[in-house]
């Protein structure tokens, strides 16, 4: 049999070594423990009863027969609920997702919402007891989404870009084009469920919850319960998939720790799959209005991208992406704007690369659109427009590679064999298509503080509360220790995911490696000074070690992204993103790619099927080609899923999620993903940071379902502008 | 999940005997088989189904109920056999290749090895508002409660075989291949053995969709016979959003014999399309003792969606039911046996 692994990649220019996973064998024998696995003494099992309408109260809730089943501890509602603080969105400087906090009174703000939490013996006692819970309604007719009565349209600031003379440009360009994209609600379903795990032991609190972001649980969980966050510890050194649904604290967490109070006793939760998707945050739907011109040799003239999102009525969060948009190509007069749409729904959050998925896939669907009208290559029309400045502000890109992603990938992908016609290409009963979009992804940072610890037998201790929710953050930890130490990565242990380790980034915004890695390379630095500048050779260590009288070498570092202001590393304590500051225009840090598809649609069916993508990407320093092979290799399988796959169906009369489970809720599987070819374009840029890393966990799914979209109209002359792309809507 | 009486009886006689009780219909008895337990569980857990007891029959051994044999009748295929054990049969895949193709395309690997072909007839719809018990409405869940699924979200539900008190698909993919060969279900009940057609098992869901087939209470499904063939042309062409572990927009299984360009036999039953496995008889008498060509095949598939039914989010289905049974007939025509 072939061997079903890829090859290591080799690793190119400015690359480092394609070391295999820190955690590899741990995780396929079985052997980590993730947070619901960590063992407590004695736990209750906590069931979370949530409500069977979006809007409205609860008249009644008879306990009655629940309560009385043996083995159940406690049913809580909102009658006998354990008192909480009230915690603020995070968008306002909180610590929380959705503010609204369960169980405080009868009334129901969304589908799903917790209106009871039995606590029992075990799971199956739980069960049983919360489907003998008598609930009564008041129920009001919710409105669900965009044009839904009730539903009130909000203007917000964010995303506003306002440069030259748009409608002017707009109304005089030879060749324009205005058209409607829509994207759907999504939801991340992270194999690992959400769930969370209190232990209190006096004052003392542990919790076991699988996060993104340990250091915002411990002091959002202290604010609620009231206690002294030095008292409260998050631990879990593994998360099983996150996507940004485990980046902010949610409300679940002050409420089981809450009731292990209550109880005296530890008490466990696990979120069942389809109360996750009320429970956790989501990607909101979006709509898109596009405006460009453009003379008729190809040069961009005008630009105007208005969207629209979906938020909760008690929450306005909002991703705003037209602020990568507006950055994307040379254009003189630019106007973009954002409105929200407040309906009866859980909060939104973080999805992996909240604003330039939906937004993007809008700006890329209309490239291709604009390139067929001017009878240009899709490619060369973007070669036209490319640019190395902002157009908003005339800044500079610390460096952009597009172009050079572009010609890479179009080279491998053989994008010359393509016709331009639509419907011209096909095999058998099968059309042919072939597509191509641009992904960006702005280069984040935050603060990060890390500890590393040397002993004379030349191993080394990485300490720092950072998150490996499955991307390869424990090896790239390693290998950049390795190499600033000069030690081999072997001699190495990665510590994170855990509050007595001293706070990193949230696992967030392709954050990790610049934010998290800068602080290991200075506390590394520390180290190196240690011994005059260089770390002894592992023989010489424990001379070296005799010589300056110690046996153990600790260092602690800070790190902070330049224009932080002064309390940037308190905030961080605080469980804060912090950070930010500095002055206008900033460089520009981004990360780019390009992406091919080929697509095939059935003649009579009209299946839509993608044999094959390859996506090319620059994105400075790359620690380890291997991990990032797998990233940019998951983003566009998640791209093409988006593409074609993921949505969550909304009942638009009840507004409640009707697929909440993942039979129904479509995720690519082995049997859509095709052949995936990534390049790593090789990329030096010294001005993001000393590390010369921009991050690459977001970038590769955001041009997918653009491309893929591109493709289906150059097999089928059909356009279709609303994600997914199914076949109803090609029949 | 309610606790309940868990039995595991030597054989169908005392599988039987067990399973007496007084209920308005097999699916609403309190005492319920368990085969793979991949419809029930999943049930169960959801609060949808309660039994008090259940029965499991995966361990009774003997022929019957797990053979799978060319006998004087025709092809037998136990009750107990898994949808992965008759998948991999090669003389399945030889002469009954629909057979095979419908249940290769189900589910997952994990769930074909536990799932019993007895169960897979029996599984029940994938409405949304039947599986979960937090709506109010539905009919099928409780009776006379009014249908979620006509103003809710009804892209999945059935276009054929509607009722105005249900229009939830009839999910699976195997029972369309049975109801396609004119197979028979043997059953083996409190008042003895009896053997019905296939095409009887599954009632329409009229004015009582929580009276899902013509079983009586306690009855127990013990196999079925094909009673021709080998069906060598013949296949199931499933169409769904993702290429695998999904249930069908819409599915076709196909049989034909040809002489020549001539249909001698035309059997075709819709999936994903209808409340009940579809036999597409409509379709069929146009097509049998006809040249096989592609307008015959379309004017064919408008017969049969004539009297389609659609609601809010479903009317694709029935361009797309069109189109598959007129690609069903295409690659079953295009097979080289
Ligand atoms: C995620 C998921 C995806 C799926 N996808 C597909 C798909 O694509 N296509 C498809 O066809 N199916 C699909 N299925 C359904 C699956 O095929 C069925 O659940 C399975 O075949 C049922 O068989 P079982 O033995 O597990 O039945 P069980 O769950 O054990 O039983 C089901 C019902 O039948 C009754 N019963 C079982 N055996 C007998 C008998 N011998 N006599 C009388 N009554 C009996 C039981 O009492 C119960 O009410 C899917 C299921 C899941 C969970
Ligand atoms: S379609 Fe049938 S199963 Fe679905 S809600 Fe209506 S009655 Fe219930």
């Amino acid at each position: 049999m072939a061997d079903p692994t890829p090859p290591v990649p080799e690793p190119g220019t400015n690359m480092g070594k394609a070391l295999p996973r820190y955690e590899a064998r741990a995780k396929v024998t079985g052997a980590p423990l993730y947070a619901d696995d960590m063992p407590l003494p004695n736990p209750a099992t906590a069931l979370f009863v949530t409500s069977g309408i979006a809007k409205g109260s609860i008249t009644s809730i008879d306990t009655s027969e629940a309560a009385g089943l043996p083995g159940v501890l406690k049913v809580y509602t909102h009658e006998n609920a354990p008192s909480r603080q009230d915690l603020r969105h995070f968008m306002k400087g909180g610590y929380v997702a959705d503010s609204v906090m369960p169980l405080a009174g009868p009334n129901i703000v969304n589908d799903g919402e917790i209106v009871a939490v039995v606590v029992a013996e075990d799971l199956a006692t739980a069960r049983d007891a919360a489907h003998r819970l008598k609930i009564s309604y008041q129920a009001e007719q919710p409105a669900t989404t965009f044009g839904s009565a009730g539903a009130e349209e909000k203007q917000i600031t964010a995303g506003k870009h306002d440069v030259g003379d748009f409608d002017a440009a707009y109304g005089s360009a030879p060749v324009t084009l205005d058209v409607e994209y829509e994207t759907p609600t999504m939801h991340h379903n992270p194999m690992e469920l959400f769930s969370t795990a209190a232990a209190w032991d006096g004052d003392n609190l542990v919790i076991h919850e699988p996060s993104q972001f340990v250091w915002q649980l411990k002091n959002g969980a202290a604010e609620t319960l009231g206690v002294d966050a030095a008292k409260v510890e998050v631990k879990n050194p593994f998360v099983g998939g996150a996507f940004g649904s485990k980046g902010i604290m949610t409300q679940r967490t002050g409420l089981i720790a809450a009731i292990a109070r209550d109880l005296r006793r530890p008490v466990k939760n696990v979120v069942m799959r389809d109360q996750g998707y009320t429970l956790a945050t989501y990607r909101a739907e979006t709509r898109h209005r596009i405006r460009m011109g453009a003379e008729s040799n190809g040069k961009l003239v005008a630009l105007s991208h208005e969207g629209s999102e979906v938020t909760s009525r008690q929450d306005d969060y909002f991703v705003a992406g037209t602020t990568a948009t507006a950055e994307m190509y040379a254009c003189p007069n630019i106007r973009t704007g954002v409105s929200l749409v407040k309906a009866d729904r859980n909060t939104p959050g973080f999805m992996r690369s909240p604003p330039e998925t939906p937004y993007m896939y809008a700006l890329e669907s209309a490239m291709d659109e604009m390139a067929e009208k001017l009878g240009i290559d899709p490619v060369e029309f973007r070669r036209i427009n490319d640019t190395q400045t902002s157009p908003t502000t005339g800044a500079p890109y610390t460096s952009r590679s597009l172009m050079e992603c572009y010609d890479e990938a179009a080279s491998s992908f053989g994008w010359s064999k393509r016709n331009p016609q639509p419907m011209s290409m096909a095999q058998d009963d099968w059309l042919i298509g072939y597509g191509c979009a641009t992904a960006c992804y702005p280069t984040n940072m935050m603060p990060a503080t890390a500890r590393i610890v040397l002993t004379p037998e030349g191993r080394a201790e990485v300490l720092i509360a950072a998150h490996d929710v499955g991307t390869g953050a424990y090896t790239v930890m390693q290998q950049i220790a390795a190499d600033e130490l000069g030690i081999d990565p072997a001699a190495i242990t990665v510590r994170m995911g855990d509050t007595t380790l001293p706070p990193g980034p949230v696992s967030g915004g392709s954050m990790t490696t610049a934010s998290a890695g800068s602080a290991v390379k200075a506390a590394c630095e520390k180290v190196r000074q240690r011994f005059g500048g260089t770390v002894p050779a592992v023989d010489d260590m424990s001379a070296a070690f005799r010589k300056l009288g110690s046996n153990r070498i600790e260092e602690y570092a800070e790190w902070a992204p330049p224009g932080s202001g002064e309390d940037a590393i308190k905030a961080l304590y605080k469980g804060k993103f912090g950070g930010g500051g500095g002055d206008e225009p900033k460089p520009l840090m981004y990360a780019f790619g390009a992406e091919f598809v080929e697509v095939r649609v059935h003649r009579l069916t009209r299946e839509i099927r993608v044999p094959r993508m390859t996506g090319a990407f620059a994105a400075g320093r790359i620690v380890n080609p291997r991990t990032a092979r797998s990233q940019y290799l998951g983003g566009m399988i998640w791209g093409l899923g988006q593409a074609l796959l993921e949505k969550t169906e909304l009942d638009l009369l009840r507004a409640r999620y009707i697929n909440d489970n993942i039979a129904e809720y479509l995720v690519a599987v082995n049997a859509d993903v095709p052949e995936v070819d990534i390049i790593m374009v090789p990329e030096v840029d010294n001005q993001v940071n000393s590390l010369g890393v921009k991050g690459i966990g977001e970038v590769s799914n955001v041009g997918t379902a653009a491309a893929i979209a591109n493709a289906v109209y150059h097999a089928t002359g059909r356009r279709i502008r609303e994600l997914p792309v199914t076949m109803d809507k090609l029949l | 999940m309610r606790p309940f009486d868990y039995e595991t009886p030597q054989d169908a006689a005392q599988a039987v005997a067990l399973s007496e009780a007084a209920a308005q219909s097999h699916v609403g008895s309190p005492v319920q088989y368990i085969g793979g337990g991949t419809t029930l569980l999943d049930l169960m857990k959801l609060g949808v189904m309660r039994p008090e007891r259940v029965v499991a029959i995966d361990g009774i051994g003997g022929d019957s109920l797990n053979a799978v044999k060319k006998t004087d009748q025709g092809l037998h295929i136990g009750a107990l056999v898994s949808m992965a054990e008759l998948a991999d049969n090669g003389m399945i895949e030889r002469d009954y290749p629909v057979l095979r193709d419908a249940l290769w395309k189900a589910a997952s690997p994990q769930i074909r090895n536990m799932a019993r072909l007895g169960g897979n007839v029996l599984q029940r719809t994938r409405c949304p508002y039947f599986r979960d018990t937090t709506y109010d409405q539905c009919n099928k869940r409780v009776p006379g409660s009014g249908c979620a699924a006509l103003d809710g979200f009804n892209r999945l539900h059935a276009v054929l075989g509607t009722s105005g008190s249900c229009i939830a698909t009839y999910a699976g993919d195997w029972a369309q291949a049975l109801v396609a060969l004119d197979a028979s279900v043997s059953v083996l009940g409190p008042d003895g053995p009896r053997v019905l057609p296939f095409s009887g098992l599954h009632r329409l869901p009229s004015d009582a969709p929580h009276i899902e087939t013509t079983l009586k209470p306690g009855e127990l499904i013990t196999g079925f016979t094909i009673p021709d063939g080998p069906w060598p042309r013949s296949t199931y062409v499933k169409v769904r959003d993702r290429e695998s572990y999904a249930f069908a927009n819409a599915s076709a299984a196909v049989a034909l014999e040809m002489e020549g360009d001539i249909a001698t036999d035309v059997r075709i039953a819709l999936g994903g399309l209808a409340t009940v496995p579809w036999r597409a008889s409509k379709a069929e008498a146009q097509l049998r003792g006809r040249p096989l060509g592609e307008a015959a095949m379309e004017a064919a598939a408008e017969a049969e969606f004539a009297d389609a039914v659609t609601h809010e989010h479903n009317a694709f289905k029935v361009p797309l039911g069109k189109a598959t049974l007129v690609r069903a007939l295409t690659e079953a025509k295009a097979m080289e046996i």
